[in-house]
């Protein structure tokens, strides 16, 4: 299989996916990735090339809802859950660069 | 105008494709019931599903998928069986930090849309996806980088929207600019779009680069983001251009980069490279099942699309006998039908098509095609001059009436032929070496005396003579 | 404590034998008396409870039949959305979360007749095998309070088997019905996928997800389905139709019907399947033959690649389904410069180790450069897995394993390592990767004298077939219930 996931790959990701980790952090979480990734090596064993994939365990198509307006939440439930409100709108820190 | 948004460098091609965003016109989400409505009260359009809120489901609306297909057919797809995923990224105005996109599997491949010269542009693909919310960011002018804070409406968060991804086939801003028009004359046809740019329910993300004439390979290309009118559209593909084709000739290389267009001040610039790229880490979308349309849906949807803009100007340009770029106005304000229903009623083909290219720009109000040949016919008679005919329809159009009557009471009197005859002859006496010269002169020197003398009559009738037939007695009397 | 079914708690409300506010406070002393000790729930909701059976009183006054689960009070794992309550997936970063709307499930049973009594703890966003990693403290065995009660679903197993509720939910994404239950000692279903609505169910790993029922006793299981069960057009991935009938099918037997051991999920080449489990299930095999069954071992060769692809999948799905808590729209938000920053800030403060370790996993499964050699393989061996199964249901109609390699461990003993502790759900994940139904039922006890769970895996929308099949086994089970020695009123 591929190589062994190093640290800078847990850093790598731990970026993408929003999260701080300090250094005993980021060492036993690499440790921990690798030994599940390692337990997944298992699959090498296995010919998968002409084998297609299985997304979904059911083989359900097309289910689709009728264009037909229904309820809306309550605003003032919504924005109550929410941290920060300002206008009717839900306040955030100032966004830095713009989205993809 | 036009010379700025020309972006043609000698020695250079630009290559442009574009990928248009267009929001579907459905009633509800494309995943949820909450309205699919443009204004309103922030964050009242909302539900669990388009809030993201933990445990709420996405389900497809179908009209969505019938106004995708639609497009796809009126594009010249291949429609076909398609699959949802999920793009990654964290953005404070996507509910859920996934967008529910197309990837691998979209619902549209392979089409092409035909320019209103008749050059086929490439259509890649077209696939459905939801819309984000919108922010607004506070202090800093309402710059994104200055601002003080944001606050975000969820409002259009899963508004369905097609994203129709053009092949780089166009070569300049006019280019760029006529494709918009056709692909959002065609998407409103269709009624799967309102195609309001300024609203935000069409937007433009363009792909620009630059190569020497002649050379084969494509130059590296930088996208552009944050096109908000047509406008815009022309002037930074101009500016993108110009700024590559300037690297390349000081000796540098264009670096791939997705780049932001500034309206004010006229420039694009950098967002991030190509190394900063997202990794979206796409992945088939568990909670929804793929869709997979049926022939027979697909060949309804089909039987019921409208005629295409394409194919209007194709059958009104045949009729008129003219070239379909003569007529890219008149179908694209929908005044073809009239135009038809003019020629039918008699009236000259040719006249036709140039008044409602020309004279209809906002509409044909209160005239109707009976009126209509009824006063090209008079024009053509001589009974009205070009420039009467054009003031007698701007009256038509916004009153009404019988062109006769309304001619009549603005004093146009078609001048008698004999009247014009004598008025040219004593005209012929007053200038009688200008008449020679025309006599005798070269095409060139005939033309520009016919001009003369047509000149003074109108001048001596106050314009209600016709030019054409002033030339016609000017013919007849030089072969005397 | 006498412990009652939800069966007959209905018959009795319904008949007016008892009332639903009777029955209640029962239960409600019950938890009074050893939720301390236990800590089942993360949120006991005494006083909506008491309006709730009040009502199903009423309605009984008045003539009209309150449903098949009249005054049956029920526990709801904690990620369940119920409207205005809050529910906290076990996470500190929903602490406090009130959801402005109901999951379909929770509008079905309020539809029933059935009274909610609170929401219970469970491993953060159902992401664990033994109930220890709660951001709200871990939830104890209550056959032994050393011991785990099995998770995710620990605290929904460990009410109904400290007999604070009669029957609960819980939501099963690898095992984590029926290994609380085979660990608790009580009846666990995962049914098939689709067959209950996720609607309001907090998602883990989407693909993989049910909603399933506790009980006392397996007619239980199946009466709670039958409620929860049927078409939802909320959810996209919900089966056409409604709910077989399962309760009036369940005493037909299984005279002449074939069962198959899967052989490598029993023991012989699998390491870590223990001794005393094995002898059980091995018990079990002969008390179907006893019922008329035929039952032999038989091969489902893949289902050992099950773990390795549940463990690229599940967290894959997990990564993203887990983006959306980011300080912004509800829950935990730290304060942080920018958007960015404020969004890593909460999710590093609210998330746990586990949900760390599960959302990186996903996140590398699915990046750049790896998508292929983890995601796409392991989709791929999800294939296997169905093609093996509908291989084996080819020659037989049920296929049974152990539910869990162990009966109950220690608190604390396998927290440390991530790697022993997601073996636990070897037996169960395969039935998750196929979407198919299966069933653990108690069947005696280990040498340590805790509950040992036999697992009856079923072909997709099979669920009345093996659900015969356990009420088989219940009958005859060899120490009757283990926390009544007995047969139920
Ligand atoms: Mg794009
Ligand atoms: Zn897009």
């Amino acid at each position: 299989m591929t190589e062994r996931i190093t640290r800078e790959d847990v850093a790598h990701v731990a970026e993408l996916a929003r999260l701080s980790l300090d250094q005993d952090e980021l060492d036993a979480f690499t440790s921990q990735l690798a030994d599940v990734l390692d337990h997944a090596a298992d699959l090498d064993a296995l010919d998968l090339d002409e084998v297609p994939p299985t997304a979904h365990p059911l083989p359900l198509r097309n289910v689709l809802r009728p264009d037909v307006v229904g309820e809306t939440s309550d605003r003032a439930e919504v924005l109550a859950a929410a941290p920060s409100v300002e206008e009717d709108q839900f306040r955030v820190p100032p966004v830095l660069g713009e989205a993809p | 105008m036009r010379e700025e948004l020309t972006g043609v460098i000698p020695g250079w091609e630009t290559v442009i494709g574009l990928e248009v965003h267009a929001e579907l016109a459905t009633a509800t989400k494309l995943f949820s019931g909450a309205p699919n409505r443009f204004g309103g009260e922030p964050n009242t359009n909302v539900d669990p599903v388009s809030l993201g809120l933990p445990g709420s489901l996405p389900v497809l609306n179908e009209q969505a998928v019938e106004l995708a297909i639609r497009v796809g057919l009126a594009l010249n797809c291949r429609v076909q069986p398609s699959v949802f995923a999920r793009k990654n990224y964290f953005y404070p105005d996507m509910p859920k930090d996934f967008q529910i996109s197309q990837y691998d599997l979209p619902i549209n491949e392979e089409g092409w849309l035909e320019l209103p010269d008749g050059r086929r542009i490439g259509i890649e693909r077209a696939h459905l996806e939801e819309d984000t919310g919108k922010s607004t960011h506070v202090g800093g002018g309402g710059r994104i980088h200055e601002a003080g804070y944001s606050l975000v409406d969820y409002n259009r968060a899963g508004v369905p929207l097609i994203e129709i991804v053009g092949a780089p086939d166009l070569r300049s801003p006019e280019d760029a600019r006529a494709y918009v028009g056709e692909l959002r004359s065609i998407l409103v046809a269709i009624g799967a779009s309102d195609g309001k740019m300024e609203e935000g329910s069409m937007r433009v993300d363009c792909n620009v680069s630059v190569r020497p004439i002649g050379q084969a390979e494509f130059g590296t290309r930088c996208e552009i983001k944050n096109i908000n009118s047509l406008r815009s559209l022309g002037r930074a593909i101009t500016y993108e251009a110009q700024r590559q084709v300037d690297l390349l000739a000081s000796g540098e290389a264009v670096e791939q980069q997705t780049r932001h267009w500034d309206e004010d001040e006229g420039r694009t610039h950098k967002l991030r490279s190509k190394e900063e790229a997202f990794d979206y880490r796409y992945f088939p979308e568990p909670d929804l099942v793929p869709v997979d349309p049926s022939e027979e849906w697909i060949t309804e949807i089909r039987d019921a699309l409208p005629m295409l803009p394409r194919e209007r100007r194709h059958r009104l340009a045949e009729v008129a006998n003219v070239e379909t770029a003569s007529v890219v106005l008149t179908v694209e304000r929908g005044m073809d039908d009239l135009a038809f229903e003019a020629i039918a009623a008699g009236g000259d083909a040719g006249r036709v098509i140039v008044h409602v290219e020309n004279n209809l720009a906002d509409g044909a109000g209160a005239l109707d095609a009976e009126s209509f040949a009824t006063l090209v016919a008079m024009e053509v008679r001589g009974d009205l001059t070009a420039t009467q005919a054009k003031t007698v329809l701007a009256a038509l159009v916004a009153e009404g009436g019988d062109p006769a009557e309304v001619a009549a009471s603005m004093g146009f009197e078609a001048m008698d032929t004999e009247e014009l005859e004598a008025l040219v002859e004593r005209l012929i006496d007053e200038y009688a070496e200008d008449w020679a010269a025309f006599i005798a002169g070269d095409d060139k020197e005939r033309k520009k005396k016919s001009g003369f003398f047509v000149g003074q009559v109108m001048k001596a009738t106050n314009g209600q003579a016709d030019g054409r037939i002033v030339n016609e007695i000017m013919s007849r009397l030089a072969l005397d | 404590m006498t412990l009652s079914t939800a069966q007959g708690i209905a018959s009795a409300v319904r008949s007016g034998e008892r009332t639903a506010r009777e029955v209640l406070e029962d239960y409600l002393a019950a938890v009074d008396g050893r939720e301390h000790e236990v800590h089942a729930f993360n949120l006991v909701l005494a006083d909506e409870a008491r309006v709730a059976a009040d009502a199903v009183d009423s309605a009984i006054d008045a003539g009209t039949n309150p449903g098949p689960l009249a005054g049956v009070p029920v526990a709801l794992k904690d990620n369940l959305c119920t409207r205005g309550v809050p529910t906290t997936c076990g996470s500190k970063i929903l602490d406090g979360w009130r959801p402005p709307y109901d999951a379909t499930v929770v509008g079905r049973l309020a539809a029933a007749g059935a009274v909610v009594v609170g929401k219970t703890n469970l491993d953060e966003f159902a992401m664990g095998s033994s109930t220890e990693n709660s951001a709200f403290g871990v939830t104890r065995n209550p056959l032994d309070p050393a011991k785990v009660p099995g998770g995710s679903s620990g605290g929904s197993a460990a009410a109904v088997a400290a007999g604070f509720v009669p029957v609960s939910l819980g939501s099963d994404t690898g095992g984590s019905i029926r290994q609380p239950a085979a660990l608790c000692g009580v009846v666990g279903v995962k049914p098939t996928y689709g067959a209950v609505s996720r609607y309001g169910l907090v998602a883990f790993a989407s693909s993989l997800d049910q909603i399933g029922p506790f009980s006392l006793t397996v007619a239980d299981s199946a009466l709670m389905l039958e409620v929860i069960g049927g078409h939802d057009p909320r959810d996209s991935t919900s089966i056409p139709g409604r709910t077989p009938d399962l309760v009036a099918e369940l005493d037909r037997g299984i005279d002449g019907m074939r069962i198959g051991i899967i052989e490598e999920l029993s023991g012989d080449g699998l390491e870590g399947i223990a001794g005393d489990v094995r002898a059980r299930l091995g018990e079990a095999g002969l008390a179907l033959e006893a019922a008329g069954a035929t039952v032999e071992t038989t091969s489902v060769p893949s289902t050992v690649y099950g773990l390795s692809a549940y463990y690229v999948i599940a967290p894959a799905e997990a990564s993203s389904n887990l983006a959306r808590y980011d300080g912004v729209r509800f829950g935990l938000r730290i304060d942080a410069p920018n958007a960015g920053e404020m969004n890593t800030a909460t999710r590093t403060a609210g998330f746990g180790d586990e949900v760390k370790r599960r959302i990186m996993l996903g996140t590398y499964a699915l990046s750049a450069g790896y998508y292929d050699a983890y995601y796409g393989k392991s989709q791929k061996v999800r294939t296997l897995i169905v093609r093996d199964f509908a291989r084996a249901y080819e020659e037989f109609d049920l296929l049974v394993s152990p539910t869990a390699p162990t009966t109950a461990f220690a608190i604390g003993e396998k927290a440390t390592d991530p790697m022993t502790m997601y073996l636990n759900d070897v037996c169960t994940i395969p039935s998750n990767l196929a979407g198919h139904p299966a069933i653990s039922v108690p069947f005696g006890v280990g040498d340590d004298g805790m509950p040992v769970g036999v697992q009856i895996l079923a072909p997709a929308t099979d669920e009345a077939k093996m659900f015969r099949a356990a009420a088989v086994l219940e009958a005859v089970a060899p120490e009757g219930h283990p926390l009544v020695g007995g047969g139920l009123p």
